[in-house]
Parts: C-alpha cells; sequence; structure tokens
C-alpha cells in the first residue's frame, strides 16, 4: 500500500479492501521503521492518528466519505496544529502547542484526512538543505549524506521514502520547488493569496505561500483542491472561485505554448542538468506543445532583492519570538533586556539570527531607501517580466535547482552559496505566480527536476502539463533503495 | 527677556468599536487582565491581523469632522520596538499614507476671539496593552485586554500659544469625537490621552526653539498643569543661559513634576515599513459618502443653533454644545422645564458644580434631564423660591425622592404667591418696624435704601414660614414704601 498514490488509496478505502486504522497503522509502522534514517519527522501523533482514522472509518461507514476521509498524509512543522506541538523547526518552539489549528490544517481536518505527524524543516523556513533545523537535518532517501533540499526537507524526503503519500509545504523562495526536485517527488507553490496563510508560521509575509507535495501531478490537485480558498482570518487571501482541480488533469496539452526563459540555462547549470531538463521539454513537442526562448531580463536581480525583502519582514516577523508570553525563555533573566538578548540569542539558530541582522540592517533608518525601496522596485520589475512572458506563452519552463542533491555540510559554511540554491526559484515568489517542480530524469543517480511556471491563478493549467507528463514518464514513480 | 511658547499636540482617541482593529476581541474597559485577547491579541505564531471595518468609518466621520482631506488609500505600516506590552514586537500603525490628511479646527478663546488650529494628520493604529509595576513582587505584570484596541492618533500643527488655548482644543476635540460618537470621552478610563510638544523661542522670533514632548496627559487639568510646569522649567534653563534638550518626559500630576523618559539620543529606529500581512486600505467615494451621511451635529453647529433656538448667550451656547452628553441632558431639560435660560444657569451652575465636586461625569449624573427639567418649570412658575429649588435638588440628587412636585409638598417649599396674602403679611411687619420705615423713607441714597430694604426680608420670610415668594415680597415692600 505504501507505493500507491493518494488517488488509489482513496479508491482503495472507498471498495473497502483496507480500513484507515490499518491503512493509517501501516504508514505508522513504516514511520517508526524507516525514519530513524531520514529524520523527516519532527513529531510523530500515533494516538492520535489512530483516533483520526477510526474516526474516518466511521465517517465512511456513515456514508459521509469525501475523497480524503481516512488518507494518512503529514503537516509540515509550520502549521499550527491545535493541542500537537508546532515548532517550526526552532528551538524557540520546542515546547510550543498552538490551541488553535491553522485554516489548511482545518481544512484537512474536516476533509476526513488522518495527520501522522509534523515533518522536519529548516528553522523558521530559513534554508534550502535542512540543515538549519533544531531538530537535526533530513537526509535524502536517494543518497547517503545527501541534503533533502529545503526548507520543505521533511515533508519531500516523507513522500520520497513512502512514508506518506503527500504533505504540505510552504514556499517561501523555492522551499516547495527545491526539496521536492532534490527528493524526486512533485510539488507545487500556488499563486500568493491562493491559499491561507492563517496558522502558517510566518518567515516572509508577502512570499510565504503553503502548497504541497506527492508523488502525482493527480495527489498534488486532490491536495489543492482541500487547501485552496479565500479565508476570511487572512486578509492577503484572495476570494475566487476554486476550480476542482483534478476535472481538467486530462485535457491534452496539444497546442500549449511553453516559453524557456534564456536566463534559466545560463552557465549556472551544469550541463547532465541541462540535458535531463531538455529532453523533458522534449516530452512535450512530442505530445504536441511548441516551444519557443523568452527573457526574464531582471531574474539576474531575484536574489539580490529577495535577500533583502525577504529577510526585512523576517526580522519584524520573529519580534514576537520575545520569551514574555510563549516558547522558549532563557534561565534566570536579571533584567529585561536580560530576558529579551538571552531568549533570542539561546533561541534562534545562527542562520535565522542572520536573516534577523541583514533584515533589521536593510530597514534601518539611513539604509531603508537604497536596500528596502531599491528591492521594492526590483520586484515589480520582476513581476513585469512575467506578466509580459506569459502574454507570449502558456507556461515557462526551467531547471529548479542548478545541481543535485548535494551532500551535507557542503553548502551551509557560506550563506551565499547557499542562497544561490534558488537562482531558478525565487523569481517565481517575488512575482507571486505558481510554479510546480515535476521529476524529470536523474544525474548520477540524484532526481532531477522540471520547474513549470505559470501565470496567477493557472495552477489547473500547471497540473494538466505535470499530469500529461507524469502519464508518459515514469520518474516520479522511481523509488529510493 | 520675552518668550513665545509654542505649543502641538498629539491626541490618542480610542475609538468606541464593539471589537478591536484587527481581531474579534471586545474593546470592553475593566475586565479581569487578559481576558480580552486572543490568540491574534498575544501575536500567536501564525496568526493575522483581519481590519475592523467600523475602525476606517470612524477616523473617516472624524476626518470629516475637522475638514481634513481623506486619504483613499492609506498604509498600515508596522513600527518595530520590543516591550512587553507590545506582543508582536512592532505596533501596526500608519506613517506615510495616513488615512486623516490636513484639516483645522476653530476654538472659542476666553477672551471671545476665535482661533484656528491646524491639524496635520490623523493616522488609525492599534493600541498597546498595559505593564503592571505592582503587586508583583518586584516583577511586571501584562495585561493585554487593551492591546489591539483602535486609536486614531490626531497630530496637530503648532499652533497653540499658551495653555488656555490648549485646553480649548483638547475639550473642543473632546467635543467633536463624543458628538460623533467614535469616543466615548472617557479621560480616567484612558479614551483620550494627550501628548504635548512644547518649546520656548523670543518673543517674536521666526525659529523654533528645542522642543519636548510631555506623554500621556489623561484630564484637562493634568494638561493645562504639565505645560505650566514645562513652559517654567525651559524658560528656567534658557533665561540660566543653558540650552534645552529634545526628550520625550513625564508629568505627575499629584506631584506637579516631571522627569525625562528619553532622550532623542536614546530613541528607537523604528524601522517603519508597510505591514506584508495587510492590503493597502482603498476607500471608495461611497464609502465617504456613507460617513458623511451619518455625521451628527457636531459642536460648532449645535452651539449656532442653541444660541438661535434657545436664546443662549455665546458663552453659555459654547459650553453646553461643546460636550455632547451635557448637549443632550440640557435639551432633555429644556423639553421639561421650558424656560431655557434658567435651565441653562442651572446645568451650568449648581449642576455641573455637584458632579465637579464628585468627579462624576454627565452620564453618572443621579438625576435625569426631565427632573431637573420639572424643577426648572417650578422655578419659572414660582412654586418655589431659588433657595428653595436648591432643597428639591439635593433632595433629588441624594435619591431621597425622585419627584420635584412630592419633594416641595413634603418639604413644605412651596411659595406663596397669593399678592393678597403677601400683602397682608407686609402690612402686618411694616406696622410692627415703624422705625426702620422711617428711617428708610428719610435715606435718599439708593443704595443704601436697597440694603435696607433687605432688612424687612428677614421677619417677612419669618412670618411667612419661609414660604413667601421673595420677589413679590420684594415687589410689594418698594410700593408701600414709596419707591
Amino acid at each position: 500500500m505504501h507505493n500507491k498514490s493518494v488517488a488509489d488509496l482513496s479508491r482503495e478505502l472507498a471498495s473497502g479492501t483496507i480500513s484507515s486504522v490499518e491503512l493509517t497503522r501501516q504508514f505508522l509502522d513504516r514511520i517508526r521503521q524507516e525514519d530513524e534514517k531520514y529524520n523527516s519527522f519532527i513529531t510523530v501523533t500515533e494516538e492520535q492518528a489512530l483516533a483520526d482514522a477510526k474516526a474516518a472509518d466511521e465517517q465512511r461507514a456513515a456514508g459521509n466519505a469525501t475523497p480524503w476521509t481516512g488518507i494518512p498524509f503529514a503537516h509540515k512543522d509550520i502549521f499550527c496544529t491545535n493541542g500537537v506541538r508546532t515548532t517550526c523547526g526552532s528551538k524557540m518552539l520546542e515546547n510550543f502547542v498552538p490551541p488553535y489549528d491553522a485554516t489548511v490544517t482545518a481544512n484537512f481536518r474536516q476533509a476526513g484526512a488522518v495527520c501522522l505527524g509534523k515533518t522536519n524543516m529548516d528553522e523558521f523556513a530559513m534554508g534550502s538543505s535542512n540543515e538549519s533545523s533544531h531538530f537535526g537535518a533530513v537526509t535524502n532517501p536517494w543518497g547517503e549524506r545527501r541534503v533533502p533540499g529545503g526548507s520543505s526537507g521533511g515533508s519531500a524526503a516523507a513522500v520520497a521514502a513512502r512514508l506518506v503519500p503527500a504533505a504540505t509545504a510552504t514556499d517561501t523562495g523555492g522551499s516547495i520547488r527545491q526539496p521536492a526536485a532534490l527528493c524526486g517527488v512533485t510539488g507545487l507553490k500556488p499563486t500568493y493569496g491562493r491559499v491561507s496563510r492563517y496558522g502558517m508560521i510566518a518567515f516572509a509575509s508577502s512570499l510565504d505561500q503553503g502548497g504541497t507535495i506527492a508523488r502525482t501531478a493527480e495527489d498534488n490537485a486532490m491536495m489543492l483542491n482541500v487547501m485552496a480558498g479565500f479565508d476570511p482570518k487572512d486578509s492577503t487571501s484572495i476570494d475566487r472561485e476554486v476550480p476542482d482541480y483534478t476535472a481538467t488533469l486530462n485535457e491534452p496539452v496539444k497546442g500549449l505554448t511553453i516559453g524557456l526563459p534564456k536566463e534559466y540555462f545560463s552557465d549556472q547549470l551544469s550541463p547532465a542538468m541541462e540535458e535531463q531538463v531538455r529532453n523533458a521539454i522534449r516530452e512535450y513537442e512530442k505530445l504536441g506543445a511548441t516551444v519557443k526562448e523568452v527573457s526574464l531580463p531582471n531574474a539576474k536581480l531575484a536574489i539580490a532583492a529577495y535577500y533583502v525583502i525577504a529577510p526585512a519582514e523576517a526580522s519584524a516577523n520573529l519580534s514576537r519570538f520575545d520569551g514574555v508570553r510563549y516558547g522558549y525563555r532563557c534561565e534566570d533573566p536579571k533584567d529585561l533586556m536580560d530576558l529579551y538578548t538571552r531568549t533570542r540569542a539561546e533561541g534562534f539558530g545562527e542562520e535565522v539570527k542572520r536573516r534577523i541582522l541583514v533584515g533589521t540592517y536593510a530597514l534601518s533608518a539611513g539604509y531603508f531607501d537604497a536596500y528596502y525601496l531599491k528591492a521594492q522596485k526590483v520586484r515589480r520589475l520582476i513581476q513585469q517580466d512575467f506578466i509580459s512572458a506569459f502574454k507570449e506563452v502558456d507556461v515557462l519552463m526551467s531547471p529548479v535547482s542548478p545541481s543535485p542533491a548535494f551532500v551535507q555540510g557542503e553548502k551551509n559554511t557560506d550563506p551565499v552559496t547557499m542562497y544561490l540554491e534558488d537562482v531558478f526559484t525565487i523569481a517565481v515568489n517575488l512575482a507571486g505566480v505558481p510554479a510546480m517542480s515535476v521529476p524529470a530524469g536523474f544525474v548520477d543517480g540524484l532526481p532531477v527536476g522540471l520547474q513549470i511556471i505559470g501565470d496567477y491563478f493557472s495552477e489547473a493549467r500547471l497540473l494538466n502539463a505535470a499530469h500529461q507528463f507524469q502519464q508518459v514518464t515514469d520518474w516520479h514513480q522511481r523509488e529510493p533503495q | 527677556m520675552q518668550w513665545d511658547i509654542v505649543i502641538g499636540l498629539e491626541i490618542h482617541v480610542q475609538l468606541a468599536t464593539r471589537t478591536k482593529i484587527f481581531s474579534g476581541s471586545s474593546t470592553a474597559y475593566g475586565a479581569e487582565p487578559n481576558t480580552q485577547a486572543n490568540a491574534v491579541d498575544l501575536a500567536m505564531p501564525g496568526t493575522l491581523p483581519v481590519p475592523n471595518e467600523n475602525a476606517f468609518r470612524y477616523a473617516v466621520m472624524f476626518g470629516l469632522a475637522v475638514n481634513a482631506e481623506i486619504e483613499r488609500r492609506s498604509v498600515f505600516e508596522r513600527k518595530n520596538y520590543f516591550y512587553p506590552d507590545l506582543p508582536k514586537g512592532y505596533q501596526t500603525t500608519q506613517l506615510e499614507r495616513p488615512i486623516v490628511g490636513p484639516g483645522f479646527v476653530d476654538i472659542d478663546l476666553p477672551n471671545g476671539e476665535t482661533k484656528r488650529v491646524r491639524i496635520h494628520h490623523a493616522h488609525l493604529e492599534e493600541d498597546a496593552g498595559k505593564s503592571l509595576h505592582e503587586d508583583f513582587h518586584g516583577m511586571t505584570g501584562v495585561d493585554l485586554n487593551r492591546a489591539g484596541t483602535p486609536l486614531i492618533e490626531v497630530v496637530t500643527e503648532p499652533d497653540m500659544n499658551n495653555a488656555d488655548e490648549a485646553v480649548a482644543f483638547a475639550r473642543k476635540l473632546h467635543g467633536i469625537v463624543t458628538s460623533l460618537g467614535i469616543c466615548d470621552g472617557d479621560m480616567s478610563q484612558g479614551s483620550m490621552r494627550f501628548d504635548v510638544n512644547i518649546s520656548l523661542k523670543p518673543k517674536g522670533s521666526d525659529t523654533l526653539g528645542t522642543r519636548t514632548e510631555t506623554k500621556n496627559l489623561n484630564s484637562f487639568r493634568f494638561m493645562e498643569q504639565a505645560i505650566a510646569h514645562e513652559v517654567e522649567r525651559q524658560m528656567d534653563i534658557l533665561e540660566d543661559g543653558g540650552e534645552i534638550v529634545q526628550e520625550t518626559r513625564l508629568y505627575n500630576g499629584d506631584r506637579d513634576e516631571s522627569r525625562s523618559m528619553r532622550t532623542k539620543e536614546e530613541a528607537n529606529d523604528y524601522r517603519y515599513f508597510p505591514c506584508p500581512d495587510l492590503l493597502p486600505v482603498v476607500l471608495d467615494e461611497a464609502f465617504i459618502e456613507e460617513a458623511r451621511n451619518s455625521l451628527p451635529e457636531l459642536p460648532d453647529a449645535r452651539k449656532a443653533r442653541f444660541q438661535e433656538q434657545y436664546g443662549l448667550n455665546d458663552y453659555d451656547a459654547g459650553l453646553l454644545a461643546g460636550d455632547s452628553k451635557l448637549a443632550t441632558f440640557f435639551e432633555e431639560t429644556v423639553t421639561h422645564g421650558k424656560d431655557a435660560k434658567l435651565s441653562a444657569n442651572w446645568l451650568l451652575g449648581e449642576f455641573s458644580a455637584r458632579l465637579n465636586a464628585e468627579e462624576r461625569s454627565v452620564a453618572d449624573s443621579p438625576i435625569s434631564g426631565e427632573q431637573l427639567g420639572a424643577l426648572v418649570t417650578r422655578i419659572a412658575d414660582n412654586t418655589v423660591s431659588s433657595a428653595g429649588a436648591k432643597k428639591v435638588f439635593e433632595a433629588l440628587w441624594t435619591g431621597e425622592n425622585d419627584d420635584v412636585d412630592a419633594i416641595i409638598d413634603a418639604k413644605g417649599l412651596k411659595q406663596v404667591s397669593d399678592t393678597g396674602e403677601l400683602e397682608k403679611m407686609v402690612d402686618e411687619v411694616l406696622a410692627g418696624m415703624p422705625d426702620q420705615v422711617a428711617q428708610y423713607q428719610n435715606e435718599e441714597d439708593p443704595k443704601k435704601r436697597k440694603k435696607m430694604l433687605g432688612g424687612f426680608m428677614g421677619p417677612l420670610m419669618k412670618a411667612s414660614k419661609g414660604q413667601g415668594n421673595p420677589k413679590l415680597f420684594n415687589e410689594i415692600l418698594q410700593k408701600k414704601l414709596g419707591g
């Protein structure tokens, strides 16, 4: 059962060949046996999961099943779960138990899905290798000592290792797409505002977007059906009709116009990676799509702009972790300043502190115009680049990362090298458009991802394009040994 | 040396919305600590602000009432600083694009002149919680009930030149926001708090001096005292050849002392930037028109109407119209009391004095406008004398009885106004005081005569057991004694 997709499991549950309790037990057993190798979970909620599975079986018996009733899955540990500790990968929240659900969490609960636990992540979603987690690094199931990518490294590794068929994730600068690519699974970052951010612990509010990781595009579509929609609790979520994302998966891609941003096929990309990506695009041509080169002229400025805007927002978003109301508090503070400084010095890890410092600097009097305002101007130029490109083409395709999964410890000593991991993914967040990562081949036995970027609210088209690709390829079915 | 005083005000006005500016928690005052703070107010991880439309409506009403431009697209920003009663580590406020742009308010000065005070802008923001330093054994308690209460901060131009003007402006603003119903105006509960910026410059100079800011004054009296105190402090320094340090000061009204809170050098770099959790607030014309149409009568219009409709003088009309609760009370009194001038006198006299003495607001008055009106009626129709009326007022106030006529009866305060009966009493009393009558009639000086006339009143009142109408006694006396 652990190799089956969410769609398959949904059918199995519906036909009664297996109950949710049995299914849940099987996956919990796998987590218990296998996750020591990967460390993809921070918290496993066995008791709660079995109780939820039992409730799901009863729900089904009563004739009230949804496609998700009884399906086991996991949440990235950034989504608040009522009564279950939510750490965001940080010592600061090591013992934080929220008294409320994130809207995403509530939606899955409402759909009857069974959450098995909370997946590991870079601390406060800051990282591209999952090495900044307070709860230890995650290992990529495709290679010993290889990173799974980040920040949603736990979700991607857990899905790749078949510990869960699906997991929620978030993407601020590539945090869904890059780990999905490095772990050989399928991930979707929706349009900014498509999925509520309520209860999703903020890193950079104007960039953060909740999304999906599963093995197939179809499962991503099923997840998005549960997650997408306007939320009155999030004023930046968008009030716009949510289509059934599974309904258009089988549309042909014949006639689809694919743009290849020339800036994303640069010398930053290894020839072996480029070959895999171009092979994937050739599959689309075989399916009747046409390909043309386009330009995102300001894409080269994306990383610089991102590393001003994201840390600036983070520096304010993380001010609430002050040791006063919840979370970590230092021992025996001698006065208020000592409480603040020691709590934050001891509670945050290196990368988080680095970004708070960078953001605080960028917003400081005398620097604000040169950094923050300038970065916002660049951001508008980048948005304009995408808007122009989508006047010419239906989707953009590119690599997700410059190289496949790297070895743990290789890049975390030099932050800038690590930041360059996101060179192909970050502009998407600055523009707010949706994008996917789809398994598209291997280099040296390590997975390679194809990035498909769409216009605002074109998730259905992206999922359709990915699904059609997965009908003629089997990269997404490969299982790590 | 002669000095010009330059004063500008910043006024925090708590908006009387039922719920907070970015959460659904109640804003009611006085609940147990931290019982009115939900996950958003506590800044729990992942929570997000949801704007309260009524706060925008109130801010727009305020803007329209002070003749200001309304910003069609205002932006919330984060003002970053750490403090235990500031749960998010930043205050959500407005800086670059406040919702209310430049406007003005005209104030009446004690000398009868009118002065225009310009408003620089007013912005929407959230209030912080409260840090409680007592009762925690050397530690600090934090109460977040107030955190997230909507405020507008009104910032004036430095257009006031003495404490009288500043207080007149403060009172006027109080009258405006309470008339609009956007603030309960209760200063003892912090519903309105004043920061005063003061500087001195040599008389006639065009260059402003260094200013200080005195924060959180929560009564008109403290404001007046704080200004006097600060002007004197600055004057002493300047006249001794010293320099004013730009700083924020705290004034202790009970001791009439102030101390420095922080200097400019110690000021925070607040690192303002637009709040990414909130979209710009876009107000359409319909929303603004709706707010305009919902504006109630404001103090200036009400004052004009009181003069016109009730024949009140400028001063009385201004006082009564300036405070919306007093104005309402006045109109209730007039409805039942007929005589507007007499009603105004009683409200501004006995009634206000009593409220002040007991530190009560109009809303807490133990007597109603209807009761006071009934009393005014009985004064006007000569049923009670003004001395008697004070006794009735006392009985109403203390709750001895709530019916004016019943009190008059029970206390035997009804005046005798039957002229025949009164003439008889006058004749009898004059007959018993022949020396005084002769003395009176021989006196040439009208002033002295008037005084001597008073000498007959005592025996007359005694003869009438206090119930004779003094006015009529007076008239009859003058007639009988020959002018």
